[in-house]
């Protein structure tokens, strides 16, 4: 480690460790879609979790990692319970050790994206009191207006929890005995919690965007503010694409469908902003943490198009259920979520190094770069390919459809070992500088 | 913004979420609902289009025409070339065929009859 005492970037480190876990068991559950025996003794129903966890902890570990790095190097705050980022640290490391052993021994809780069982959710409940605890109490120390990314923090520190909690509420017999309110949980607590980690990481974003242009406005601005309230909205309220097929009452499609159209203002944004986006492109292109900022620029842009063609129901009707619904959770995992956490990696390992000239040049970082954008972008694809045969074919049997977009499926699962090559080049690229 | 939210969600949780009569959630459809969980079943397969691909959905296995409580009792007894055999006793694939039809009795997926308005929302006739 090249910094001693610096917690966050124990979390870092152990995010990448997480990454590269989960795209192998990605790789591993994509095969399987064409060929179940692969790998006999990790069925599907265990690389699918382990591939999700693993892909979840990078998330959240490489954010966390990043809040607890840069907090004291850029507001002039020290962290007011350094043992507590310990404590967080440990109670994530072990508490993902032991969801890792409980998949492999076929220990499952059963509900999607948190198929540990329930017990293992108290240590995360725990461990995320220290993080939250920590993170109001030292920056209420903080003089001025607090920029708007350290409101976005905030805000999916303190909504992780609170949508956590209502992700648990199934093991209350009243939602238990009643499919429709276990189905309501799953559309709209799993919705809001992938929200509240969006926070973190679009602050970061915007964080890393302030720091790398000098600029300082851009996390002030009104437009700023203005766009995280209306992606707070969308947390609370939106999720329309998840809910039309799903029983509720009528007015809650309706009121789904109008918050979820209010992000055309974010997609329009995104194309009024594209020219000077494309000029400080050229000026930071050598520039590791811009390069993935700008690609998570352009998967943001795609992603939303999606997200906001699918939340139309006249269009749901052929895309819930489908492959369409991956690409639209995976094309955001990887290509908007990673890509932003990959510039935070980047741009510590640039503060960190001593000679940053020699590093914006590395070979080696910018094939793994173009290796997972060009195969994210094919891997994309195929998955609408298969989501759209199978969306067009919703009435014929199930195995006749999938046999159908099998040739989908197999571009997805190779374009999935190329990703997961490039990533592993960007890892082993980042590991080498972090540990070295 | 955070009261509006805790308010939407509690409407959410009781608006339309009653459960129709006369289904009852009684130990056998308890133990199935937990087979269902304990092996990890969403991973794979899908209620009302939310879960895994890899099988299909099960929301009206029971209730489709051409499927029903003994072609899912094959599946789970027997497995697939897809799906593992998870070596269920009988009384196992009982309670995980009840709690399909408890499942299966509480709505269609996809709605049979439905209208879109002209801004694109969905609507089922008769609602």
């Amino acid at each position: 480690m090249k910094k001693k005492g610096n917690e966050g970037l124990w979390f870092v480190v152990l995010g990448l460790f997480s990454l590269a876990g989960g795209i192998c068991f990605g790789l591993v559950a994509a095969f399987q879609f064409l060929y179940p025996d692969f790998i006999q003794a990790l069925p599907f129903f265990k690389s699918r979790p382990l591939h999700v966890s693993m892909v979840v902890a990078w998330i959240f570990s490489t954010a966390a990692g990043g809040i607890y790095y840069y907090v004291p190097r850029y507001s002039n705050l020290q962290w007011r319970f350094r043992g507590l980022i310990k404590l967080h640290f440990a109670f994530f490391l072990v508490t993902g050790l032991l969801i890792l052993a409980a998949y492999v021994s076929g220990k499952f809780g059963g509900r999607e994206y948190w198929e540990f069982p329930p017990v293992l959710a108290i240590p995360i409940f725990v461990s995320w009191i220290f993080f939250g605890v920590n993170y109001f109490i030292t920056l209420r120390k903080k003089t001025g207006p607090w920029p708007v990314y350290m409101w976005m923090w905030g805000t999916g520190i303190v909504f992780f929890f609170l949508t956590l909690s209502e992700a648990y509420l199934w093991i209350f017999p009243h939602f238990t005995e009643n499919i429709i309110r276990e189905i309501t949980i799953q559309w709209k607590a799993y919705g809001a919690l992938v929200g509240s980690w969006n926070m973190m990481v679009y602050g970061t974003a915007i964080f890393l965007m302030t720091k790398i242009s000098g600029n300082e406005d851009l996390a002030k601005s009104k437009m700023a503010f203005g766009l995280f309230l209306l992606g707070f909205t969308n947390l609370l309220f939106g999720w329309a694409h998840h809910t039309y097929f799903v029983p509720s009452a009528p007015w809650i499609r309706h009121f789904a469908y109008l918050v979820s159209m209010t992000e055309l203002f974010i997609l329009g944004k995104i194309i009024w902003d594209w020219r000077s986006t494309l000029s400080s492109y050229q000026k930071h292109q050598h520039l590791f943490a811009y390069r993935f900022l700008f690609a998570s620029e352009i998967w943001i842009f795609l992603n939303l198009a999606l997200a906001l063609a699918i939340s139309i129901p006249a269009i749901n009707i052929f895309t819930h259920g489908t492959h369409i619904t991956v690409a639209h959770s995976m094309g955001s995992t990887i290509g908007i979520n990673t890509m932003i956490l990959m510039a935070s990696v980047y741009f510590i390992i640039r503060e960190l190094m001593p000679a940053k000239e020699g590093f914006n040049g590395d070979k080696t970082t910018s094939v793994g770069f173009w290796i997972t954008q060009i195969s994210l972008a094919v891997f994309w694809f195929a998955l609408l390919g298969a989501g759209i045969v199978k969306g067009s074919n919703s009435n014929q049997a199930f195995a006749s459809v999938m046999s159908d977009a099998e040739p989908y499926l197999f571009t997805f699962a190779c374009a999935g070992f190329f990703l997961m090559i490039g990533l592993l080049t960007l890892i082993y690229s980042a590991l080498r500088r972090l540990l070295g | 913004m955070c009261a509006i939210g805790v308010i939407y969600s509690v409407v959410v949780y009781t608006s339309g979420t009653a459960t129709p009569l006369p289904i009852v959630h009684d130990a056998d459809v308890a133990s199935g609902q937990r087979l269902f969980r304990e092996n990890n079943c969403v991973a794979c397969h899908q209620f009302y289009g939310l879960g895994g691909y890899m099988g299909p959905d099960l929301t009206n296995v029971i209730s489709v025409e051409g499927k029903g409580s003994d072609y899912a009792r094959v599946f789970i007894e027997f497995g697939t070339q897809k799906m593992p055999n998870f070596q269920f006793t009988q009384t196992e694939v009982d309670q995980l065929v009840k709690f399909l039809e408890f499942v299966d009795a509480h709505g269609k997926y996809t709605p049979e009859n439905y209208n879109f308005s002209w801004y694109g929302a969905y609507e089922e006739k008769g609602q």
